[in-house]
Formats: structure tokens, sequence, C-alpha cells
């Protein structure tokens, strides 16, 4: 049984996992949509923070509710909620990002039932005064909000442990990530991909146990450095659930050394002051960190961030995921490829359906971009 | 140098009085749209001969602060309804294709986006901006536009953060909008070198609180029947309370369409000859088939009476305090049509269809906009279940007319039609109408 047996069977089964998890210990448990969910307040309230993924099959509860012009993310996620396979949820919460997700939050709240639910409105602008002080008063407004829900009291005591909690799972992600990057050698895409998702289901003190251990046995590895030859690769979009990407990007010679995903390093980076009061701390990681696409900060942050990335990391090029149909990704693209373009930084575009491109052919244009690096 | 801006100034004045000038002659009692249009282009246009500041802003942004200070503003929104009426979608739409932007994107944004780059379109581009005023309330869209615009022009850019309404008004939410008021003031003053005018902006709110009041009472006219006028009217002469909201003109024209309306009910006119059926519609025209659409409708004696889009504009009245404009603002401005959640559209909606009085409703689903058209299938499905009556769900992009199938969506509403009929038929309301 490899290191990474119990992440990879969390990742394959993760309802399954929840049911268990939810028998054993008799802890709520609140889906989540994305990287901007204050999981700390959600952990704080003794409950387990889940992701929701969707799904790409057999959709057709969701198409009775969206047109067929919107993304798979948000379509994946309602066809899981509408067909009952979630049902060890107690709640669920939508902190607001683009249009679609904001729809999807309404649609959800009519549809799918009777778990509550809760809309986490969060300001679009994350640069002035008055919006965070407003980011803080609606985290305030969510932690009462999810008290009343679940029925429990979160106190600064539960919040300031949930931060050291977290500040210690991001740290240990941050270190694997890095080992990786230098020693792909020691740990493959998929494994890491498997990790990541599973941090985001999986009960946290275990996952805190888990991480430690394997970043510990990396540390002690023998791994040699990135082979002569391998190109290292960026990639940025907004989440990743095709792990079949690492793997077609390591057989062509490639590997990723580092993301800006938000199943990725938007996820773990940024580091919460443990001496700030809880929801300011929790505000101003929000305040400090990348931001995705629907959020505004300047006007050249993304580009500016997705360079210094790239020379940080010494990489060779960088790689968009695109979904289709995601509004605030697609805007931004054309800016941020003429910022690399002028810094001579290669990148390839990939546009995702719900389904990859055949093997075969994805296969050969990773080939021929890296070729060209 | 000084001297040739001088002569241009000169015979832009000219051209401006002349215009002037023969409108007053020509319309005595109120300029037609086209004429006042054409005026407001033209004196955004040469702004920059006449020291003015241009200010592009969204449609459902807040404009009176600017009107007050003196600012032009300018609808990249109404721009692109302007492109997409007269065809030109397409070939903009593929101009942003070939910048990188997906085909997927909202079709105002493409046409605009690729508009300032070849100063295309219907009036030749518009005018440069000074300053870019972005307000979030209609959709997510927009931020990532005037974000791209403000690299484009390098001009300053606001952005009025309009937090999403699913299900209320929170305390939150009217604080931080209400701060943000304050930082728009700072903003358009710096841009204009000169302190705010709190007088002034109070007169605009005024003129602005009652060109809605005008705006919705035309639009009321509709409950008649006949309905004087459609929602193809409405979306016509929808563009100067889009544009020109709190300046004079806007009342001096609604008030003479009130009058022209109430004339045709006096006199038992319809929009539609021969009026039969009424029908409520949602979301923004197909720009490029408002007249293939109207006499479509029209052939079967149908009239689209209503229609959730022109009335956005007048729909936050309840929340605008007239003796002070200022401080209701942010909520007006955050309550619109499109920032509340589905449950409270659908409502909005039925209370439409029964003021009308309508037998169907015809739903755009529109490509191009997903917080209009996401949740329409359910809106639709509330409306069945409250309502009973038929809709009819069509697919279709408000630019870009690359994909529109005109024999598909015409034997649709053939179909849809015929529902119509039969229903109207066994109506028992149609047994006690002579
Ligand atoms: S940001 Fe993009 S990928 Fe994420 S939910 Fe919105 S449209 Fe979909
Ligand atoms: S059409 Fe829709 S997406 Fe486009 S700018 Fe208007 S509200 Fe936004």
């Amino acid at each position: 049984m490899d290191k990474f047996t119990e992440f990879k069977n969390i990742v394959t089964d993760p309802y399954a996992y929840c049911r268990k998890y939810k028998e054993e210990t008799g802890k709520k448990i609140v889906g989540y949509t994305c990287s901007y969910t204050p999981e700390e307040i959600i952990y704080a309230a003794g409950a387990l923070p889940f992701r929701l993924f969707g799904t790409d099959e057999g959709i057709h509860r969701a198409d009775m509710h969206l047109q067929s012009y919107c993304c798979s993310l948000v379509r994946g996620i309602l066809e899981e909620g509408l067909s009952g396979r979630l049902d060890f949820l107690d709640g669920a919460v939508f902190p607001h990002t683009c249009d679609s997700i904001q729809r999807l939050s309404d649609i959800w709240r009519l549809n799918v039932t009777p778990q509550f639910h809760i809309d986490l409105v969060l300001p679009v602008k994350l640069n002035t005064t008055s919006a965070r002080q407003y980011l803080i008063d609606i985290l305030e407004k969510f932690k009462k909000d999810l008290e009343r829900a679940l029925g429990v009291k979160i106190t600064d005591a539960t919040l300031s442990d949930a931060i050291k909690t977290y500040n210690q799972i991001r740290a240990l992600m941050m270190q694997l990530y890095a080992i990786r990057a230098q020693r792909p050698e020691i740990m493959s895409g998929r494994d890491f991909h498997s990790i990541i998702k599973a941090a985001m289901i999986m009960d946290r003190q275990l996952l805190l146990k888990k991480l430690g251990e394997i970043v510990a046995q990396m540390q002690n590895a023998p791994g040699s450095k990135i082979p002569p030859g391998t190109k290292k690769l960026v990639l940025t979009g907004s989440i990743c659930s095709h792990p079949d990407i690492y793997d077609i990007i390591e057989n062509a010679q490639g590997v990723v050394v580092w993301d800006d995903l938000c199943t990725g390093s938007r996820y773990f980076e940024g580091v919460l002051d443990e001496k700030a009061p809880p929801l300011e701390a929790i505000a101003q990681r929000y305040l400090d960190r990348a931001i995705c696409p629907a959020k505004h900060v300047g006007l050249t942050d993304r580009g500016e961030s997705l360079v210094q990335m790239v020379r940080k990391h010494q990489a060779d090029g960088v790689v968009f995921l695109l979904l289709k149909f995601c509004d605030p990704h697609a805007f931004d693209y054309p800016y941020i490829k003429e910022m690399l373009d002028s810094e001579n930084i290669p990148c390839m575009l990939l546009d995702m359906e719900e389904q990859l491109p055949a093997g075969g052919q994805l296969q050969t244009r990773f080939e021929t971009f890296i070729q060209i690096l | 140098m000084k001297k040739q801006i001088s002569e241009i100034l000169k015979i832009i004045v000219i051209f401006l009085f002349g215009k002037f000038k023969k409108f007053t002659l020509r319309f005595k009692k109120s300029k037609s749209m086209k004429d006042i249009m054409m005026v407001y282009y033209s004196e955004a246009k040469s702004a920059r001969l006449t020291g003015k500041k241009v200010a592009w802003i969204t449609s459902g942004g807040p404009v009176e602060p600017l009107i007050a200070m003196d600012v032009i503003p300018i609808y990249p929104e109404n721009h692109g309804a302007m492109i997409g009426a007269s065809k030109m979608g397409a070939g903009l739409c593929e101009t942003a294709e070939n910048m990188g932007y997906s085909s997927d994107l909202c079709s105002y944004a493409r046409s605009d986006i690729a508009c300032a780059t070849v100063n295309g379109g219907p009036i030749g581009g518009l005018p440069k901006p000074d300053m870019l005023v972005c307000c979030n309330n209609i959709c997510g869209t927009v931020l990532k536009w005037y974000e791209i615009q403000a690299r484009y022009f390098n001009v300053p850019l606001f952005v009025l953060d309009t937090p999403f309404c699913h299900t209320g008004y929170s305390d939150e939410v009217a604080r931080y909008v209400r701060s943000q008021i304050n930082e728009y003031i700072s903003f358009i003053e710096k841009a204009c070198g000169r302190k705010f005018d709190y007088d002034r902006v109070k007169k605009v709110g005024h003129l602005s609180f009652q060109g809605q009041q005008l705006w919705q009472a035309v639009l009321d006219t509709a409950a008649n029947k006949p309905a004087p006028m459609s929602a193809f009217d409405a979306f016509y002469h929808l563009a100067l309370i889009v544009t020109l909201r709190g300046t004079p003109e806007v009342i001096d024209y609604y008030t003479a369409l009130l009058a022209k309306m109430k004339d045709r009910i006096a006199r038992g006119i319809g929009a539609v000859p021969n009026e039969k059926y009424r029908l409520l519609w949602d979301n923004i025209p197909i720009w490029h088939r408002t007249r293939w659409l109207s006499d479509k409708f029209a052939s079967h004696n149908a009239c689209l009476v209503a229609d959730t889009y022109t009335t956005a504009w007048c729909g936050s009245m309840k929340y605008i305090d007239e003796s002070n404009f200022i401080n209701s603002m942010a909520e007006a401005y955050t309550r619109i049509y499109l920032n509340i959640g589905v449950d409270e559209m659908a409502k909005m909606v039925i209370n439409m269809i029964d003021k009308y009085d309508v037998d169907g409703f015809v739903l755009h689903s529109n490509r191009s906009c997903k917080p209009y058209s996401f949740g329409q299938m359910d809106i639709q499905r509330i409306v069945e279940k409250e309502r009973g009556i038929p809709c009819l769900m069509l697919e279709a992009d408000m630019v870009d007319e690359r994909t529109f199938s005109e024999s598909q969506i015409s034997t649709r509403i053939d179909a849809f039609m015929e529902i119509i009929k039969e229903r109207k038929k066994h109506s028992p309301a149609n047994e006690t109408v002579s």
C-alpha cells in the first residue's frame, strides 16, 4: 500500500467517506463551492467542510434548470445536489464569485431541500477600506448564520484553534508542493492532485497528521533533481478536475512546478495572523491572497503575479486551463497572454469542455508545446 | 495647434447650433429620439473641444452624480444595442474573437472591446472616456469588461460594488454601498478637479426620479386593451431613460410620449392592429431581429405588451427617497431586477402577468447574458405553476446573429401561438367577451 492510498480512496469515493465519517463521529458536514469559503469558521463550528466538485457524468437533472451555455462545474454541482447523492450534507454555503455561481445558489436554494443554505455575499472589490470592513461584517454574519443553522456557538477560542490548524495544514501543503517542484520524481502530479483534492474533503485533523508524515518522509526520501531535459510548467485557471493532465504532461517530459488554480495554490497560500482578531485574520488572507478573476484588486495584478510565479519557480512555460463558458477567466486570458508574450514566456491554451479531448490528441499537443520550450 | 482646435470647435458649435435650430423648428413639441441621440453623441464626440469630461458607465450605474458635475455619460451597452440593431454584431464579435476573446462571452462586451480598437460600428466608435464607472448590479461581466477598457484607454476606473441580494437587503450591504457613494463622489471630484455640487445633484436626482415615474407611466399604458404600444416600442423608447436619466430632455420626451399613448387609448388604437393575444417578454431584446419578431407575433394578432427588461430602469423607484437622493441611491441601485434572487424575479414576473393580463410568456434565453438567463427555467416553472399560462423559451443572442435560425424560431413561435389560440378559445373569460 503506497503512502497515498488513503488520499486516493477518499478522492475516488468521497461520498462513501463522508457517510462513514458521519456515522462514526456524528459530526455535521457542510458543502461549499469555492476557495473563498472561510473553512476555518465551519471547522470552528465543529463541522466538516466539504468541497463540492460536481460530476461530469450522467447529467440530466441539471439540464432542467440550466441552459446549454453554463460551465460544467456549475452544472455538475447542481446535478449532484439534485440527485440526492449529497444527502449526507447538513447544508451548503455559496460564496459569491461569478454570475453562474450566483445563480447556482438561487437554483440550489429553490430546488435542493431540505438542507440549510447560506449565501455568503463577499465583496467583489478587495482593495478598499470599506470593502475590507464589509468583508469582516459579512464574515461575522456568516458566523451567526452558521451558528443558527448548526445549533452551535462559535467562540473566539474555537476560531483561534481553527486558524492554527489551518495555518499548519496550509504550511504543509506549501512545503509538499515545494519539495515536489524541486524533485518531481518522488511524487507524481496525479498523486499531488489527489492529496489536494482530499484536503478539501477529509477530516482536517487526520489530514494534518498525514500531511506531516508525508512531508517528513519526502524530505528524507532519496530522489534526484529534475531530470535534465524536463520542462517546468505553471498551470493557471479555475479548477483542474482532470488528473490525466498531469500524466500527459509528465509523459511529454514536462512537470508542473506551481499553479494558480482554485484547487491549487489559491487554496493553500496565505498565512492567517494568529494574533489578530480571528475574523479579521480570515478577511486579511483573502485581501492579500492571489485573486480569482471574479474579484477586483487592480488592473494587472493577476498577470503580474503569474509572471512572478513563473520567475520564482523558474518555469519554462504556462498552460491556461480554460473551462468552456467560464466568463471571468476568458476575459482575462488575452491580456495575461499578452503580458506573458512580452516577457517571452511561452504559453498554451487548453479549452476544456466537460470531457478532455481524446488522449492521443492532447498528448501530441503537449509534446509539441513542450518541445518548443 | 491652439488655433486649429478653436477652428474645429467653431465648426462643431455651428454644426451643433444649426442642428439645434433645425430640431426646434421641426420638433416644436418634442424632439425625436433620433435627433436627441444624435445631439447627445455629437456633444459627447466633441467633448475634447468643449472641455467636458466623458465617463463610460454601465447601464445600471449611478449616473446622477456625473450629470450634476457636467460629465457626459456614455453607455457602451446602449452602443452594443445599436451595433446589434444595425446588424454589425457578427463582424465586431469576430474581431474580438481574433483578439483572443472567447465567442461565449457577452456580445455587448465583445463588440464594444473590438469597436474601441477599430472605431467601427454604426457611429464610428464611441468618444474616448476620461474615466470609467462600473456598477456590478447587473453582472460580473461588466467588471471584467471595464477592467479591459481601463487598461486599453489608461483612465481611472471606479467600481461600485453592489452585493447581490439573494434574499433581501442586509445592514452590512447597506453600510458598504452607502460608503462607496462617498468614495464615488471623491472619485468624480478628483477626475473633474473641483468640489462636488450637492445642490445640483438634488435637482438631477429629482429629474431622474421624475423620468423614471414617467417611463413607468408610459409602460403602464400597455395595460390597456388594446395596448397602445408594444414591448418593441418600449425597446426603442428605452434609450433615453438609460442614457439621459436625470436631464430635462427625458421629462419632455416621455411627457409627450405619454400624451401620445393616452391619445391612442382614447381613440382605441392598438400597437398591433388586431390585438387578440397579449404576451410578456423576458430578457434583453434580440436586437438584430426586433422588426422580424414584431411582425412575426403581429401576424398572429399577438402583441408583446410588456417585458421585464425595460421596466428594470424604473423597478427600484420604491427605494428612492426624493428628499435625500444621494442617501437612497445606495439601496435603489443595489436592489435592481438583475441583482435579486430568482424567486423574487419570478414574483415580479407574476405581478406583470396579472397587471398586463397576458396570455403567454416568451423567454429569450440569451447566450450572452448568464445572470439574466440562468434561473429562467425555474422562473418558467414557477409561472406555469402559479398562473398556468403557456411559456416559450427561445435560445438566441442579443447582438451576435451568427447562431440565429430564423426558420427554427419561426416554427416554434407558430406552435406556441397555436397553443395560446386553442386555450383562449376554451377559456371561460373568452366566453363572456362579446
Ligand atoms: S468562475 Fe468560471 S469555472 Fe468557476 S463557476 Fe464561475 S464560470 Fe464556472
Ligand atoms: S448583457 Fe448581461 S452579461 Fe452582458 S453586460 Fe449586460 S447584464 Fe452583463
